[in-house]
């Protein structure tokens, strides 16, 4: 088995993962790591690409390893800005469960709607 | 219609599509580094130079072929990245700018600087401005990750809009709105890995020259499609959009309703007719209509057993979003493929009609809230007195959305339905016929009790400035005269658009969706008449009593059937099958 088959499997894998923990798990905080498992898995196989393109005699690809440098950047601000919201929830109401009731119409709130 | 040839230079008037882009992104960092005071200033300065961006790109585009490329930093696809815009992001630029101004326009009255929660109306701005740059970048980004990005920065703009007021169930669906779309773009990044190692490009010309139904192929298509679904809520992936409308502000509702689905439809549409067209798809495209569908029936009837004008209007986008996907199979040619014709100029009308009509209405219903302090529908009777432009920019915006002519969607509702006679696909037809009459339901729904009379004149908390009500009005308008503008330079509109606009055939057109859509207001809606007690309705009432009695036990199944599918383990299989369905589909056409 060569090396791009066993990443690519461990790619399947943590993708595998991440979609299960991101679906089945209630926690907020536990489907926020699922997606960062998730997002892991595609920047694995991301690399995977790269190194294919390596074994077309060029060096190695440039372009992927571009991509999954911006693609860390984004999921690290989706994981910073859900993790602030997550905080923010738990400072207001005390849980971090998702599944409260369905907001009401706002009590104070003169001139929103 | 063979896919055309790349232009891999940058044409005269590219450098607008970067100034559209940056524009935007100027003002977001001029309004961080002026301070809260400042802000109004900033984005009223940035917004007419944004219309007028628009506007130019729409001048320019019919001079310059059709197509307007700018090539980054001169390297071109595909190593560099390419802007382009044809009409279709035409179109889209120029609609989302005059939403946005309109937006704008609301919510300088709503939001003041001495509001009590003082960094919400900074906020507002600065996601105002996000959400317009982050749709540009969609609608002139030539490759998939740079739509990625865009995807991610609208997203990242819109989810705070949802808890501006920072309460703890809008925190809730805030929450919810960012996994559940973080989870619809993991899955288009998984697509585009896959493409660009198959093809080495993401570039979306020369994809479309590369691109045969592979294995791969139909995979990244499945993935790719069902985690765009997932962002624009599609029927039955819409968990978030419901709770995300209940708590937002009228501003951040009409955006969220009017553009934010609109920028994953976008990408949506680019994906499968402009960058895969040679994909065995027909069937996955009735698969996409079949949802639309069920997004049109299963949001009208929750709409109509709405207790909040508010979330009857959040629904009813959820009929809408349906709507967009009908164009899917009726794109087909006779060839098998794609095809960038009329029923994709229909579809895009649609989403144009429903962008303007949708905005205009939810902010027409916050000013009925900022008036009533409250917005329960049966508390409605006498508003339309008390609080007349409100409700009727209300009405024209939900008579445009209609399809009575010469509105936006009344051609769109044209185009698609002779591309059902052209393709012999008549159930579609059926569809569309339906969705008009449910579009009307609700609509006629609320205002028979706005328009009911009343005896006493009704208290108001607070009266809306004009500016407002004058706002939601311009847009509504618009929206109303859609089907008046010259489409053809931009989209293959091949109808005249004033061709029978106020003959006699234009009449039953007009009567047909009021009678049915009358019909289902009384019979799916629970709530009582404000004339109830009048003798006509009692002997309407005891004629249909039973039948209504029968809708409404129906309509309480679709309503429990609407909470199980907004459970998140529920929405999250049913997005797994939606993408297992669709590659199925795919492998099983190739």
């Amino acid at each position: 088995m060569s090396a791009v088959t066993v990443f690519g499997l461990c790619a399947a894998a943590a993708v595998g993962l991440g979609l299960y923990g991101l679906i089945a798990n209630p926690q907020p905080l536990r489907k926020i790591i699922a997606f960062n498992l998730l997002g892991s898995g595609v920047f694995l196989l991301f690399g995977i690409v790269g190194r294919r393109g390596a074994a077309a005699a060029f060096g190695n690809d440039p372009v992927p390893q571009a991509l999954v440098i911006t693609g860390v950047v984004v999921a690290f601000s989706a994981t910073a800005l859900a993790i602030a919201l997550l905080l923010r929830l738990f400072q207001i109401a005390g849980s971090t469960t998702l599944d409260g009731p369905a907001p009401a119409s706002p009590p104070s709130d003169p001139s929103g709607g | 219609m063979l896919p055309p040839a790349p232009v891999l230079v940058t044409t005269a008037g590219g450098v607008l599509l970067v100034l559209s882009i940056a524009l935007p992104v100027a003002g977001i960092l001029l309004a961080f580094a002026f301070g809260e005071r400042y802000v109004r200033q900033v984005a009223f300065t940035v917004m007419p130079a944004g219309l007028a961006i628009a506007a130019a790109v729409l001048v320019l585009l019919p001079r310059s072929d059709g197509h307007l490329v700018y090539l980054l930093g001169a390297w071109p696809p595909p190593l560099g990245v390419a802007l382009r815009a044809d009409g279709l992001s035409a179109v889209m630029l120029a609609t989302t700018a005059v939403v946005i101004c309109a937006v704008a326009i609301f919510a300088a009255t709503d939001f003041r600087p001495q509001a009590a929660e003082a960094r919400a109306p900074f906020a507002l701005w600065i996601l105002l401005l996000a959400i317009w740059g982050a749709l540009n970048t969609i609608f002139v980004g030539g490759d998939l990750f740079s739509l990625y990005v865009a995807l991610e920065l609208l997203t990242f703009a819109a989810v705070p809009l949802v808890s501006l007021d920072g309460r703890a169930e809008t925190l809730r669906a805030a929450l919810r709105y960012l996994l559940f779309a973080l989870l619809g773009s993991v899955l288009y990044l998984l697509g585009t890995a896959l493409l660009y190692g198959l093809y080495g490009t993401l570039d979306i010309v020369l994809l479309s020259h590369r691109v045969s139904a592979e294995s791969g192929v139909l995979i990244a298509a499945a993935l790719m499609t069902s985690g765009l679904l997932a962002k624009t809520a599609l029927f039955p992936l819409h968990l978030w959009l419901p709770p995300a409308h209940a708590g937002a502000p009228a501003a951040a509702s009409a955006m969220l309703s009017g553009l934010v689905v609109k920028g994953s439809f976008f990408i949506l549409v680019r994906l499968w007719f402009d960058a895969m067209p040679g994909l065995p798809g027909l069937a996955a495209a009735q698969l996409l209509a079949t949802l639309g569908a069920g997004a049109i029936v299963f949001g009208s009837v929750v709409a109509l057993r709405q207790e909040r004008l508010k979330l009857l209007i959040a629904y009813s986008t959820l009929a809408q979003i349906g709507y967009l996907f009908l164009m899917f199979p009726l794109a087909f040619g006779a060839s098998g493929k794609l095809e960038n014709d009329q029923a994709l100029a229909g579809g895009l009308l649609q989403a144009v009609s429903h962008a303007t009509a949708k905005a205009a209405m939810f902010m027409a219903a916050g000013s009925i809230y900022a008036g009533l302090g409250h917005d329960r529908i049966t508390g409605l009777r006498g508003v339309a007195r008390a609080l007349p432009l409100s409700v009727l920019a209300f009405a024209i915006g939900g008579i445009a959305l209609m399809g009575v002519q010469p509105s936006g969607a009344s051609l769109a509702k044209e185009l698609l339905l002779q591309e059902t006679a052209r393709t012999g696909q008549w159930w579609w037809a059926l569809v569309l016929q339906a969705a008009g009459m449910f579009t009307t339901a609700y609509v006629v729904l609320v205002l028979s009790h706005a328009l009911a009379p009343s005896d006493q004149s009704i208290a108001l908390v607070g009266r809306a400035p004009l500016g407002r009500d004058l706002a939601a009005l311009a847009l509504a308008l618009c929206s109303l005269l859609l089907g008046l503008l010259p489409w053809n330079s931009y989209l293959p509109v091949r109808y005249g658009p004033t061709s029978s606009l106020f003959g006699i055939d234009a009449l039953p057109k007009l009567l047909l969706p009021v009678l049915g859509g009358a019909a289902l207001a009384i019979l799916l809606s629970p709530w009582p008449h404000p004339l109830g007690s009048s003798a006509a309705w009692k002997a309407l009432i005891r004629v249909a009593g039973p039948l209504r009695r029968g809708c409404l036990g129906l309509s309480s199944l679709v309503v429990s059937g609407d909470d199980v599918l907004r459970q998140w383990s529920a929405a999250g299989i049913s997005l797994l099958l939606v993408a297992l369905l669709l590659a199925a589909l795919m492998f099983a056409a190739s």
